[in-house]
């Protein structure tokens, strides 16, 4: 596989959390407002990445028994970093995040691409990897949470997009969108829309 | 009375109306990835409700007697009164989670190994299924008394089971319909989670 793929292939045709189904969990929770998302995204994108690479550093090492706690220890690790500098200079989003934050370790995207990528291949095509699979997952949870956001509180970034006159023409926000089976039902349109456009079927 | 009534009442909230699938998406992997069969999803669901009682009142314990600001007290030592180690929260939690499933699959297969042929397969899941985790830092975070906690660990877990198994048996029947080409799989799949949560969601008008 050439470098660039290990890159971009995550990004739209091999995207985890719509193709490989990884990394839901945590995906939906946060996408009621878009800031919540982008926080979550640089969040995953950076533990990923570093465990990706310290995983590969020492793929040589790890006894193949006791691998699933090492890979654990060393994503915690880097979540607990995450999580301290999250309290410390944004203690209000790390509230609204709450426990999803510590989820990132059981985030099955980090543990799934340790498992699979890094720890057959070289450190530096293991951080690509781990740069391109937290991208694919970052797009789909912008993208979940601009729909949301923009029908369920009709604004984005927390600033208002649609105009007052609406309201008064009797125009309501969509409240289904904030509450959980709005999310579900979004992610599962989008999954409609990928699938449709990348030609991929399944039976 | 008013105890039991107490704890009754915060099974059926964690059972039903704060559905720790369907209303804050834990432990989605597995669900989408098991709720094929449904005996396979009474088997994890089991493990799920199993591994969640044990786990989440051993973390309490973790949590309260060694981890919190000043918990270190009990020991009696001087200077140990100020100690905060909860910044280790997370790596104790799953370290615990990960030694009981470990420990669980040991004695099931030493005692009950009927037990352990039906769950066995399940259990190096459970041991990243956020639902797991998830529970516990929900534990820590709302702040429950070692009585709530056990209660809130089977029944958040009692919950996991009832909509993974729910789920099971739709997609059974979703094998006679004609979904759309694009939307089959995680599709049709997700859209489906999101008619059960709006059925869970009706429950929140109880009030006990």
């Amino acid at each position: 596989m050439s470098n660039k793929n290990i890159f971009s292939d995550p990004l739209i045709n091999n995207n985890p959390v719509t193709k490989q189904i990884l990394g839901i969990c945590s995906a939906l929770a946060v996408t009621v407002k878009l800031e919540t998302a982008l926080v979550m995204s640089i969040s995953l994108t950076l533990v990923l990445a570093c465990s990706n690479f310290l995983i590969s550093l020492l793929r040589t090492m790890i006894p193949s028994k006791v691998r699933i706690i090492i890979q654990l220890t060393i994503i915690a690790s880097l979540v607990i970093l995450i999580d301290q500098v999250l309290k410390a200079y944004m203690y209000d989003i790390s509230k609204q995040l709450s426990v999803f934050v510590g989820l990132i370790i059981t985030n099955c995207i980090v543990m799934g691409r340790a498992e699979a990528f890094a720890m057959q291949n070289n450190p530096i095509d293991s951080f690509k990897d781990g740069v391109g699979n937290a991208f694919g997952y970052s797009i789909i949870l912008i993208l979940v949470s601009i729909f949301r956001e923009i029908l369920g509180s009709g604004s984005l970034m927390g600033i208002s997009l649609i105009p007052q006159s609406i309201y008064d023409m009797g125009y309501v926000n969509n409240g289904l969108m904030l509450l959980a089976p709005g999310a579900f039902i979004v992610l599962g349109l989008i999954a409609w829309v990928q699938k449709t456009v990348t030609g991929v079927t399944e039976d | 009375m008013e105890v039991l009534e107490h704890y009754l009442s915060l099974a059926t909230k964690a059972m039903f109306i704060e559905n720790i699938l369907l209303s804050y998406f834990l432990g989605m992997c597995s669900f989408l990835a098991v709720s094929k069969k449904v005996e396979t999803s009474i088997g994890l669901g089991l493990a799920v409700i199993f591994v969640n009682g044990i786990t989440v009142p051993t973390n309490w314990v973790i949590k309260n007697y060694l981890l919190n600001p000043g918990a270190l007290s009990w020991l009696g030592i001087p200077g140990l009164e100020n100690v905060d180690l909860s910044f280790l929260t997370f790596i104790t939690f799953i370290a615990t989670i990960a030694a009981m499933v470990q420990l669980v699959e040991m004695i099931m297969d030493k005692f009950s190994p009927k037990l352990y042929n039906a769950l066995g397969i399940f259990l190096p899941l459970i041991a990243v299924n956020c639902a797991i985790l998830g529970a516990s830092l929900f534990m820590d975070e709302r702040g429950y008394t070692f009585g709530e906690t056990c209660v809130f660990g089977v029944s958040a877990g009692a919950g996991w089971a009832l909509a993974m198994i729910t789920m099971a048996a739709i997609r059974y029947r979703l094998k006679y319909s004609n979904v759309p080409a694009g939307l089959r799989g995680i599709g049709i799949t997700m859209i489906l989670t999101g008619l059960i949560s709006m059925a869970y969601l009706s429950f929140s008008g109880i009030n006990l």
